[in-house]
């Protein structure tokens, strides 16, 4: 634990060692995958307003998935995995924030264009 | 802890007497630090999502975002993602030049980026777009300049990380900073994504 | 050139009222006074090396809690001042604008400047202790959030007598709170002040969710951890998911003043109410946020004092991270007359009386815990024992104010202030009394003097009910909050009794500091480090407890192990099974933390005042002490060695291990 100055670091390894070449390839091209579809969806008009927004948000969110996954490897790590346990609240307190505050500023509009 | 003097002793006992990882806690406790950060840009997309509408009876976004820079800058951002995560993978093969090299890359992207985004920025403000023009460019240059000042923020980090490393070489110190470092622009590249679908994409449809 | 200075001075200091020149005065004869003894008795070098670069967290708890205390005696100031105002109908002792600083800065100071701390301080004394750890998870980043702390409360303090304070409450609604309708540089002390300490407090939440999670001594399971542990891992989850909302909306409202943004304005398409919508968000759960520790607090004096088991822990626990998780769920309860519709109204309304229910079940534990204990009533449990039905009430009209129909009745009348003062006062004030009179022998190795303190228990009490019961009358018979000068009749009885309960309670402070003062000289030192026949890890080390903590860090096998343990000794068993001493790894002092948060007084000053030539290289000395930490990280440990150990436990016990 202490023997930091070496460099096979042989007990630290395991924990540095997630992810391959592989795997970061993989993400990488899903990541670019998922980022065209929407821009095409949304620069050649192809769907209506409701689809577009639900294609936008779909791919936004599995991108997200994904660089969760294959880059910053969630999945890795020893049990309990308490950043990921921390995330998840996370992403809860921040879909109340955002869809709170939406509903109840949707009955207190001023000043808007819609 | 590797430089002190007392440091001779036999590991296996100071595990058992509760000796914890520093890198271990260092990993956890920036993870923490992103959630929280997680929060703060939540907030700001509530605020934006809500304000959205309020333009003012005066410039709306669809008339003046440019989407051709921001695509470029999408795929910048999302390759140093990649970039960063290849010097993580140098960096475990001890391979300290490659890794110093993609991190370099990496660097030049977010530069590359930063660049497109103040461009974007002196165009809209040519177009008529401050911060002062209503609620809606308020939040919007609140929103992405937040995401920017990260970006730029990122930049000096990991200067300062590349010149430990050419100091001191690699050890577990050095390690857990330069992974903690790409956990950090892995973030800024999945809150760009959010960035891209809710303020550009939303709008220009 | 004279004129100009004398125009500026004019602006900069805040004139014209005898009050504020005798604050200045003391404030100068105070500096000077404590300049003078640190000089003459040369202690500005121990100043320094003990105290102000420390990264032990025994001591950062101890100047959280100094600090927290003259918060204290500064925001109770303010309630006294402006309950004389209000004792009787149409007086003149306060202008209505100094009035409406005082009440702004009442709130302000009560909340972030006095429970904040508060709650640090017990946090950083006892929770390492508890959990058998010899430090937080980071050191370093402890020292910086006091100090950030600091920073921010001298900020906001300084408003007092340069600039002038804030006035448009303690959350500081715009639009009343923007540049618009607050041109002065009141609320810019206000956002930096609070934004500063803030910054310090998100990090003190992720610093000891760390701590709790992976620096527990080995075989302390989570569901063996003490239960003022829980409350603090509960209080720092909620602390992580709020306070950046908070750091978001006041930067939302400081672009709004400096730059002219439209976030929260009425023109350029603003929305105030958005501000209201926001910073409730991160408001209703830093109410459970202060909360919270002291519902732990009690948990730890109710089985102590009855000498038995807290009863129901998996339900204490289970009720603490249900009341952290539903406090994200009622923020609306705090604006139903905004007229967000029917809809939103029965949510927050629903979910608000849910979350009487975990602290109802939290309430009967306690109840059960010293049914047929064998109770002893020293002053925290005397404490523990006024919290019930103080909080019981309090929670109660709280229902009351959930139901959103009748809120409109309530809302922002004095029903409404006695409600959340008797929450505030009997769940969070009394709970940190009862764990700072409870741990206090743990700090400082003496016991405060218990005749003293129970003169200001009592004060306390009857000055408590008999100033806000009167409240909750008044504010149902139409008396509506932060009005300076009231000239109905009917109103003038129930004042009178409330202003009286105030001053009993102000002589109730001065009894406490009569306590501590007459306790420092006249004490009986305890030598045992277990003064009460404690349960938990904390009672197993010295009063006070040497720098590391533990020698050797004690394998846990049960809930209260070293109530356990002492049970295992009395029956003639075998004692724990120490291991041997090992040089212990320490984290060195540093003076980065106290530098930081220097140059951030500094830009927050600067940005105060819109001058940028004072801002920005308070900036950039910030970026520069964060550089200087990323390169000297790696070199700011050491080892204490086992000889240096075992003299000072040596010393320490006696002799004995």
């Amino acid at each position: 634990m202490a023997d930091h100055n070496n460099t096979h670091n042989s007990h630290g390894g395991e924990r540095h060692e997630h992810g391959s070449i592989k795997s970061y390839i993989i993400g990488y091209i899903i990541s670019i995958v998922l980022t065209i579809i929407p821009l095409v969806v949304v620069l050649n008009d192809m769907m209506g307003r409701t689809a577009t927004i639900a294609v936008i948000m779909v791919t936004a969110a599995l991108q997200f998935l994904v660089q969760l996954i294959f880059f910053m490897h969630v999945r890795d790590g020893e049990q309990p995995r308490w950043n990921l346990i921390t995330l998840v609240f996370g992403i809860l307190v921040l879909l109340t924030v955002v869809i709170g505050s939406i509903w109840i500023m949707g009955n207190n509009q001023i000043g808007t264009r819609m | 802890m590797a430089q002190s003097p007392a440091h001779g002793t036999d590991h296996h006992d100071h595990h058992a007497a509760g000796h914890h990882d520093p890198q271990d806690l260092k990993l956890l406790g920036f993870w923490m630090f992103l959630v929280t950060d997680v929060i703060m840009f939540g907030t700001l997309f509530a605020t934006f999502m809500v304000l959205r509408g309020n333009t003012d009876g005066s410039i709306t976004g669809a008339e003046v975002l440019e989407m051709n820079g921001i695509i470029i800058s999408t795929f910048l951002l999302l390759t140093s993602s990649f970039t960063s995560g290849v010097a993580v993978l140098a960096m475990n093969q001890n391979k300290v030049k490659q890794m110093i090299i993609w991190l370099v890359i990496t660097g030049l992207l977010g530069a590359a980026f930063l660049g497109l985004e103040v461009t974007e920025f002196i165009h809209l403000v040519h177009e008529g777009a401050t911060l002062q023009t209503s609620a809606y460019w308020s939040a919007f240059f609140t929103l992405v300049g937040t995401h920017g000042v990260h970006v730029a923020v990122g930049l000096f980090w990991m200067i300062a990380i590349i010149i430990q490393i050419v100091r001191r070489g690699l050890n577990s110190d050095t390690r857990g900073k330069v992974t903690v470092f790409s956990l950090y622009w892995h973030f800024l590249d999945a809150v760009w994504i959010f960035l891209l679908s809710i303020v550009y994409l939303m709008e220009v449809m | 050139m004279l004129d100009n200075i004398k125009e500026f001075a004019s602006e900069f200091f805040v004139t014209g009222d005898p009050l504020i020149y005798g604050a200045d005065a003391s404030i100068v004869l105070a500096t000077i006074g404590i300049v003078f003894v640190l000089t003459y008795f040369k202690k500005w070098g121990w100043l320094w090396r003990n105290w102000i670069t420390t990264v032990d967290h025994k001591k950062i708890g101890i100047m959280y809690i100094l600090a927290a205390m003259l918060m204290l005696f500064r925001g109770g100031v303010d309630a006294v001042m402006m309950r004389t105002q209000l004792a009787f109908p149409d007086l003149n002792f306060l202008e209505p604008e100094h009035y409406n600083q005082i009440f702004t800065t009442h709130g302000v100071v009560m909340i972030f400047f006095m429970a904040m701390p508060l709650m640090f301080g017990l946090f950083n004394i006892i929770v390492p202790l508890q959990i058998g750890a010899r430090d937080v998870a980071f050191p370093f980043l402890n020292s910086l959030s006091f100090w950030l702390f600091f920073a921010g409360a001298m900020l906001f303090n300084l408003s007092f007598v340069i600039g002038g304070s804030p006035d448009a409450g303690w959350l500081a609604y715009p639009p009343l709170s923007g540049a618009e309708f607050n041109p002065g540089v009141g609320q810019n002390f206000y956002i930096w002040g609070i934004q500063i300490s803030g910054i310090g407090s998100l990090a003190s939440g992720i610093n000891f969710l760390v701590t709790i999670l992976k620096m527990r001594a080995p075989g302390m399971t989570m569901m063996k951890l003490p239960m003022f542990t829980w409350s603090v891992f509960a209080a720092s989850t909620t602390i992580i998911f709020a306070f950046p909302i908070l750091t978001i909306t006041l930067l939302l409202l400081f672009l709004d003043r400096f730059f002219g943004a439209h976030f929260f304005t009425l023109d350029g398409g603003g929305n105030p109410m958005m501000y209201i919508n926001l910073i409730w968000m991160w408001g209703h759960p830093e109410v459970y946020i202060v909360v919270l520790p002291a519902f732990g607090v009690f948990s730890e004096t109710v089985a102590t004092f009855a000498r038995k088991r807290l009863f129901g822990y998996a339900s204490m626990v289970f009720a603490m991270v249900i009341i952290s998780i539903i406090s994200f769920f009622t923020w609306a309860h705090h604006f139903f007359t905004m007229g967000s519709g029917a809809n939103v109204n029965s949510f927050f309304a629903i979910s608000t009386m849910i979350i009487a229910i975990p602290t109802g079940v939290k309430i009967f534990n306690w109840l059960f815990t010293m049914y047929k204990g064998r109770i002893t009533f020293p002053t925290p449990m005397m404490w523990t024992i006024a919290f019930i039905p103080a909080f019981v009430v309090g929670g109660m009209t709280g229902v009351m104010l959930s139901v959103a129909p009748a809120d409109f009745q309530f809302h922002n009348s004095y029903f409404l202030i006695a409600h959340f003062h008797q929450v505030l006062i009997g769940g969070t004030v009394f709970g940190y009394f009862a764990g700072l009179y409870y741990w206090w022998p743990k700090m400082f190795g003496f016991k405060l003097n218990e005749y003293l303190g129970k003169w200001a228990f009592w004060f306390w009490n009857i000055g408590f009910y008999v100033c806000f019961m009167p409240q909750y009358l008044v504010g149902l018979d139409g008396m509506t909050r932060r009005i300076s000068v009231f000239s109905n009749p009917d109103w003038i009885g129930l004042n009178i009794v409330s202003t009286i309960g105030a001053y009993l309670m102000g002589i109730a402070f001065l009894f406490q500091v009569a306590q501590i003062g007459y306790s420092i000289f006249r004490h009986e030192k305890d030598t045992t480090g277990d003064i009460w026949d404690g349960r938990t890890l904390e009672w197993s080390t010295p009063s006070p407890a040497p720098e590391y903590n533990f020698a050797v860090i004690p394998q846990v096998h049960s809930r209260d192990e070293w109530w356990e343990e002492k049970e295992r000794r009395r029956r003639g068993e075998k004692p724990w099974q120490l291991g041997p001493i090992e040089p212990i790894h320490m984290p060195k002092n540093s003076a980065i933390p106290a530098i930081m948060s220097a140059c951030w007084f500094v830009l927050g000053f600067g940005l105060v005042f819109h001058w940028l030539w004072m801002a920005i290289p308070g900036l950039i000395g910030v970026f520069i002490c964060m550089f200087a930490r990323s390169f000297s990280a790696h070199k700011a440990e050491y080892y204490i060695p086992v000889e240096e150990i075992e003299r000072t436990e040596a010393k320490l016990r006696g002799g004995s291990v």
